[in-house]
């Protein structure tokens, strides 16, 4: 076994993480008197300098409305709104940019599918699975579309350890199941699912699989080419990027199919009273002004994310969550919720006798940011037995300094609730 | 520092809370529930000649909300009615507002850290809420702090 200091070492040398700090103005501040420990990256991640000054250059140089207008600042916007979908094609691995979609996060991505595919796919008997591990944005869309289509939801079980039963999920799967929509990882407890076997079963039972990419596209490379996914949907946010803007990646000839999710300007080729005729991909689904400084942060982002290296990344934060696993599993009374034997980034914990709100507000004065609470994923709390969680979860600019600093502090929540 | 919030009372009724059990002849209960931590109470009054005989309650929660069930139940005993909807008004006010610390509240004043922690005042007014919806007598669903 290693001893803490090699394997504090070994974190250290994939990436330069003090440099990365450096980039990330957030960081460098104090609360209540210790400097800022944030740990709660699975929520919302940190922004670098990079992304703020490409909002600010927008707003301070380049605004004005996209896909209109022949003056010169409309053109800038455009090409920088654009350039983006580039990016996020790339980012995402996809055939074509027109395959990417422009929504607010993740959430309107799925409700966009649940939507405008489910409202013309679906009819009364069909089934939508989903699994046990999934946040409310990938269960309750699914659960409009079913109740109102008399469909019917069904659900993929898992094991102790927070792993999806593979099994099961194949007996679940029929001739009238329709969609398969599935985490590529929980955001409560960090289990990284199989997405491409699951694609492949629900695949060769004539169903379309849905990703919820939220919590995967920070962490991992995605590809969803390899993976074969008919749709994957990502939040700008949670990849350092602005809030309010996401990314839905659909195969053209589904999102073709598909009647449009919302009418408006910019939608549309032509309208008069008597019919409207929708404009091509991408934009047919982004009615409205979208959020252009949102977009244009995003690919700042992206490229940030892509300079590092999402390999790099992904090895990096691996180091990181075995070191903080070892150090949380030293704290008596300390039990982790979500143990898959394939994880990323989350530390879901419980500790005996101590609430987790009591937990967050304590490390909370020694400067730690975590989450407490359900996770927006009540049947995972449910089928754990527990209300709540405490949650630190990693991003890249994350040391391991400061898990031993979360350490610390857990230890002073337990002097001071025991 | 925390201590603020995390006084010695609160920690030990939090530790081992008072009158911590369902009363079987209870005639007035309420069911309160906080959607954003999940916590759960309920709780039990004897009203009778509209004084508050007994009050009890069971839940699981954090110290805060399981420190103040605790200490409110105690301090409910032998209240009339609207004695105990004005002593909810005036913790109410001791943990949203500057105004001066009432020396009325007794032991609840010290609730008043509370003050400071924003996120945390519905853990510490889950039990009060419920207290209004057991004296009013209505709701059969569960208050929430929302």
């Amino acid at each position: 076994m290693l001893t803490e200091s090699t394997a504090r070492s070994q974190v250290s040398a994939i990436l330069d993480v003090e440099k990365i700090r450096e980039d990330f103005p957030v960081l460098k501040q104090s609360i209540h008197g210790k400097p800022l420990v944030y740990l709660d990256s699975a929520a919302t991640a940190q922004k670098p300098y990079a992304v703020v000054e490409a909002i600010r250059k927008f707003h301070e140089v380049d605004c004005a409305n996209i896909h209109r207008g022949v003056h010169e600042l409309s053109q800038r916007s455009t090409a920088a709104y654009e350039e983006t979908r580039g990016k996020a094609r790339r980012f995402l691995n996809a055939r074509n940019k027109s395959e990417l979609i422009f929504v607010r996060g993740t959430t309107e991505g799925i409700n966009l599918v649940a939507s405008a595919w489910g409202r013309k796919n679906v009819k009364a008997g069909d089934e939508i699975i989903i699994s046990a591990l999934e946040h409310h944005s990938n269960i309750v869309p699914w659960q409009i579309l079913c109740e109102e289509k008399e469909a019917k939801l069904r659900v993929i079980p898992m094991n102790d350890r927070g792993e999806l039963i593979l099994e099961e999920y194949e007996k679940l799967l029929n001739p009238r199941t329709r969609m398969v929509a599935f985490a590529h990882v929980s955001n409560a407890l960090g289990t990284v699912n199989p997405a491409r076997e699951i694609i492949e079963l629900a695949h060769k039972a004539g169903a379309l699989a849905l990703v919820d990419g939220a919590q995967a596209a920070p962490h991992m490379k995605v590809d969803v080419q390899a993976l074969d996914a008919d749709f994957y949907a990502f939040s700008g946010h949670k990849v350092i990027g602005p809030t309010g803007i996401g990314v839905l990646y659909g195969k053209s000839k589904l999102l073709n199919a598909m009647p449009p999710y919302q009418g408006g300007g910019d939608m549309i080729r032509t309208v008069t009273f008597e019919k409207t005729t929708y404009a091509d991909l991408p934009y047919k689904f982004e009615a409205g002004t979208p959020n252009i400084a949102g977009g244009i942060g995003l690919g700042a982002a992206l490229d940030y994310v892509t300079a590092v290296g999402m390999d790099k990344i992904a090895a990096y934060e691996h180091e990181l969550l075995l070191y903080g696993t070892e150090a949380l599993q030293r704290i008596p009374g300390l039990k982790l919720i979500g143990t898959a034997r394939e994880k990323a980034a989350v530390l879901s914990f419980v500790m005996e006798g101590i609430h987790p709100h009591d937990i967050g507000t304590v490390l909370d004065r020694q400067g730690i940011a975590v989450r407490t609470g359900h996770h927006c994923a009540q049947p995972v709390m449910d089928w754990f037995h527990v209300p709540a969680t405490t949650r630190a979860s990693l991003a890249f600019y994350n040391t391991a300094a400061e898990i031993d600093a979360l350490a610390a502090g857990l230890l002073k929540v337990k002097e001071l609730f025991s | 520092m925390v201590d603020d919030l995390y006084q010695e009372i609160i920690l030990d009724h939090s530790k081992h809370p008072r009158n911590c059990h369902a009363m079987e002849d209870a005639n007035r209960k309420a069911e309160g529930y906080n959607p954003l931590c999940g916590d759960k109470l309920k709780l039990f009054l004897k009203v009778e000649n509209d004084v508050v005989r007994d009050a009890s309650f069971v839940g699981s929660g954090c110290a805060i909300s399981t420190a103040s069930a605790s200490l409110m139940t105690e301090s409910l005993k032998g209240k009339t009615r609207e004695e105990a909807m004005k002593l909810l008004d005036r913790f109410h006010d001791l943990l949203t507002t500057e105004s001066e610390v009432g020396r009325d509240l007794g032991k609840l004043v010290v609730f008043c850290g509370v003050r400071e922690y924003p996120a945390r005042v519905k853990c510490a007014t889950l039990a009060w809420h419920t207290l209004k919806s057991a004296l009013n007598g209505a709701a059969s669903e569960p208050v929430t702090t929302e």
